[in-house]
């Protein structure tokens, strides 16, 4: 393995895995051609003919689907924090003495620290997905035997599609199916929302596993999973904590530096000229972000004005501009909160879709470059607006993509973040990690002011005299290093030792985690 | 056991501070531990900030020890200092952050003070932001928000925070602790960048003078050009009957304050939303303050959760004459402001007399009249104040009269 610098000017392995990899080649700048990988035939008289592929047990499952040494195994993350069956499957695993698993998530939780010590003995061999709290801190020491690879949402889609990553068994937990397999995750006691995350893998993995605590008669209905695609179905006591499954509400933040920020990205959406009849946004479930929903809200019933659609993940908040008529649809890809899983469940405009409609690069268009605003976090951002959202300043991994990246080609990304946390500023000379290209950010927008990105010359023209306090992001950063006592240290790193890597939209590699070197 | 000094706060949910502990060692040379959440990035920062403290304070012989969770420097220093103080009561030298020379002055006498936000003195992680959220005044509360046991920590921080901390458009003030313990807060605040000095419990022209008297003999002694304007909170039967010889005790007052929580002890009942307990008060207080030629400023709203009660006690202070609002959350300066801004009706009335006003003085006329009326110079002058707060909350442009005056 070499590391190579790519467009971005970072060092990247030019092989991950033993795998060889593509480096960034610049936004828009890596088009495959080639065909999409195509699923193996199947005779459905290979199937039980009564529609009943209901086994005894998740091991029988696993033993039945061939389960042997190195294979990659795929669960999806709509349980969240709450997700017990992953844990379960694991320990599993583990009992049979197979090694060498790749586990590839959609997304990992602080739950999943459950599996360090499988990646301690070799029963995982590395993690593609986000790794995230303790596995982040994990695999930044430099613990886990292979490399860890976070891609987005969208990207993780097409990796499956393109051939990529070549799933053996996928474990979908079910929150609701019938003996065929048909399934979903609106209804039962571990309901989760729709099952979106899990499409690709129940349509492209060799053997589909669905898990479910509430076996119904078939048909199960809707089917977020279709049974057709289903090898066995497993009936267990418990999926998950349905507490930390889906929070019953989700809660505006309510510290004032937060409501400020808020404040100042409705404001601009308004001064920007954004804010019109029939515009459509998408802002994820943070208290920052639930918060400017509302202060939106009000504006939109102050001036008369109606979106034709807003882009879930969708919380109670939303629904209720749903529910006022304040916009024709919500299109969702996954809901937050309980609200929301009761409104997908009675109101026709909120639609299920999957996120990938939104989110996929390699198709015919998506969602995501059709919405008008787009309010994002970010854990740092740098002055030539680059942005960094699965690692912090010390160089530890935390956070996953999620639909991050793919959501950045919005008309306007905005992202919504405080100058400084503690002590840490969040704008900095170069991010410790890059996770999105400058010029697809748009606007920062911090409790101490807006920064537009030069290159968005129309924003900059649009709200030049409106009152807002709009800056340069050096006048912010350098107000910020004033109060924080200087400019803050790099993170110290091995740059030899790559622990994961960073995959941009189209599947290249944008960035590098290197090991991080403890300090004394 | 060996002689020991800390100060700081120290826990897991503790943010923004820090905890320093200084302890005899029976050594020639000292020792210094470091612990900090921010290590990867201000470690060497920390270390150096240190080592500077230690060798300013000329101290030997001591192990120091930092629980550091992201306090500034200026924290960090205070803390230092505090834990030195505790450590050694005879040690005297300050030592003082980096001064921070953005700070604007925006503070005069009859500035608007329509809201102040109180934080708490010994709370830093409060202070840098505080001022983003545009409230006239910046209190930082020695007094009632600090426990007896962090007075003096809380005092080092808060004169830190006036040397270095941005507050923006605020008014800078600090309330101190009830006379005498105030007198011997005011030479750490008095060098620093203070606008504003609460006074509370003030119960007679005896604690203005004893106040004025103190800023005086140690401004001139020290040389300091600079004289904080001084806010009594009256806050007892006793101060309310004597509120006209308080507001006009002393030049520096530039402001009556009432403090209900206290005042409704005081005449053994309770406050009620209704308020008829104190209406007495709050009308004697005002009028002595109008008596005066000074603001008269209402006590604090302090449920923050509920914002269309806080703008009813607003109109209602307002209605009264009153033209601030004491307020605890940042959230509830928009409310303020909004429910103290002038209404359209009188704006729109003080901008024809403002402009007669103007017309009569490009023409040289002495007689400002409005169609068949006179009109008098306290009015144009009431007038002309409302547009100037008009203009700055963005009612009407700052050029709103030039058309008409060119015309004219």
């Amino acid at each position: 393995m070499e590391l190579i610098k790519n467009h971005a000017g970072r060092l990247v392995p030019d092989e991950v895995n033993g795998v060889k990899s593509i480096p960034f080649m610049g936004v828009n700048g890596y088009k495959p051609t080639g065909t999409k990988i195509a699923k193996s035939v199947r005779s459905c008289v290979d199937f039980p003919l009564d529609g009943n592929k209901v086994v005894s047990s998740l091991k029988e499952a696993l033993v039945n689907s061939g389960i042997k040494d190195g294979m990659t195994i795929s669960t999806h993350h709509h349980l969240r924090n709450g997700d017990i069956l992953t844990n379960y499957l694991f320990d599993i695993i583990s009992e049979l003495g197979i090694k060498g698993i790749r586990w590839f998530p959609s997304a990992s939780f602080p739950c999943h620290s459950h599996l360090i010590p499988y990646l301690d003995d070799g029963t995982i061999h590395h993690i593609e997905g986000s790794m995230n709290g303790p596995l982040g801190r994990y695999t930044t020491e430099g613990n886990m035997s292979g490399m860890g690879v976070l891609r987005s949402h969208g990207g993780r889609y097409q990796s499956i599609q393109d051939g990529e990553v070549e799933i053996d068994i996928a474990v979908i937990a079910a929150p609701t199916a019938d003996p065929f397999g048909n399934a979903n995750g609106v209804n039962g006691p571990s309901a989760c929302g729709p099952l979106g995350f899990a499409l690709a893998d129940s349509e492209y993995a060799h053997k589909v596993i669905v898990v479910t605590d509430n076996l119904v008669p078939f048909p199960c209905y809707p089917w977020h999973i279709q049974g057709n695609n289903v090898d066995y179905v497993v009936k267990i006591d418990s999926l998950g904590d349905a507490s930390k499954i889906v929070s019953g509400t989700t809660e505006v933040t309510k510290s004032p530096d937060r409501l400020l920020i808020a404040q100042y990205v409705a404001d601009f959406i308004e001064k920007a000229g954004i804010l019109k009849d029939g515009f459509s946004f998408q802002a994820g479930a943070g208290g920052t972000n639930l918060a400017f929903a509302l202060y939106l809200k009000e504006k939109m019933i102050k001036q008369g004005i109606k979106a034709r659609f807003i882009r879930g993940g969708s919380t109670k908040y939303l629904v209720q501009m749903l529910e006022e008529g304040l916009t024709d649809y919500i299109l969702d890809g996954q809901t937050f909160d309980l609200e929301g899983v009761r409104s997908m469940r009675e109101n026709p405009g909120h639609i299920n879709t999957s996120p990938f409609t939104s989110y996929n690069f390699h198709g015919k268009g998506n969602f995501a470059s059709i919405i008008d605003a787009v309010v994002l976090g970010a854990t740092e951002v740098d002055v030539n607006f680059n942005a960094n959202v699965v690692s912090h300043s010390d160089g530890y991994l935390l956070h996953g993509i999620g639909g991050w990246q793919n959501c950045l080609y919005s008309k306007c990304t905005i992202l919504a973040i405080p100058s400084f946390r503690d002590r840490i500023p969040v704008i900095v000379d170069e991010v410790t990690t890059l996770c999105g290209p400058g010029e697809l950010v748009d606007v920062i927008v911090t409790e101490r002011g807006i920064a537009i990105n030069p290159l968005r010359t129309d924003l900059l023209e649009a709200t030049a005299g409106s009152g807002l306090p709009i800056r340069t992001i050096l006048e912010i950063q350098a107000e910020v290093n004033n109060i924080c006592g200087g400019k803050p240290a790099k993170p110290r790193v091995d740059k030899t030792k790559p622990v994961a890597v960073i995959k941009w939209v189209d599947g290249t590699i944008l960035d590098t985690v290197f090991k991080v070197i403890p300090q004394k | 056991m060996n002689k020991t000094g800390y100060a700081g706060k120290k826990g897991d949910k503790i943010r923004s501070d820090c905890y320093i502990s200084i302890t005899e060692n029976g050594l020639e040379n000292n020792s210094l531990q470091i612990k900090s959440k921010v290590s990867p990035m201000y470690g060497e920062n920390i270390e150096s900030q240190m080592y500077d403290l230690i060798q300013k304070a000329g101290i030997k012989g001591v192990d120091i020890v930092i629980n550091d969770y992201g306090a500034l420097p200026f924290v960090i220093a205070a803390r230092f200092e505090s834990a030195l103080r505790r450590y050694d009561p005879a040690y005297k030298t300050e030592l003082l952050p980096l001064k921070n020379n953005n700070l604007r002055g925006n503070t005069a006498k009859d500035r608007r003070r329509r809201s102040r936000l109180y934080l708490p003195g010994n709370e830093p992680k409060f202070f840098p932001n505080a001022g983003l959220h545009g409230p006239d005044g910046i209190i930082l509360d020695l007094e009632d928000s600090v426990s007896p046991a962090e007075k003096d920590s809380a005092l080092l921080l808060v004169r830190n925070a006036l040397i270095s901390t941005d507050f923006y458009s605020a008014e800078r003030m600090v309330r101190i602790n009830q006379l005498p313990k105030g007198l011997t807060e005011l030479p750490f605040l008095l060098p620093h960048n203070i606008d504003v000095v609460l006074l509370p419990k003030c119960e007679s022209e005896d604690d203005v003078n004893s106040i004025s008297t103190f800023i005086e003999e140690f401004c001139i002694t020290n040389g300091i050009d600079r004289r904080p304007w001084v806010m009594p909170i009256i806050e007892s039967a006793k101060g309310v009957l004597n509120a006209y010889k308080i507001a006009t005790a002393s030049e520096l007052v530039c402001s009556l304050a009432v403090g209900l929580e206290d005042y409704t002890a005081d005449i053994g009942t309770k406050r009620t939303n209704e308020g008829n307990e104190s209406f007495f008060a709050r009308s004697m207080i005002l009028n002595a303050a109008k008596a005066a030629g000074i603001q008269a400023i209402d006590t604090v709203f302090s449920d923050v959760a509920d914002m269309s009660a806080l703008k009813e006690s607003v109109l209602e202070a307002k209605s009264l004459g009153y033209e601030g609002k004491g307020c605890i959350h940042p959230r509830q300066i928009p409310v303020i402001h909004e429910a103290f801004a002038p209404e359209r009706t009188e704006v729109d009335k003080a901008m024809k007399i403002v402009a007669a006003f103007e017309k009569a003085r490009t023409e040289g006329s002495g007689v400002v009249s409005l169609g068949s009326k006179m009109i008098d110079m306290p009015v144009v002058k009431r007038a002309l104040r409302l547009i100037n707060n008009a203009v700055a909350d963005g009612m009407i442009p700052a050029d709103w009269n030039s058309e008409k005056v060119d015309k004219g």
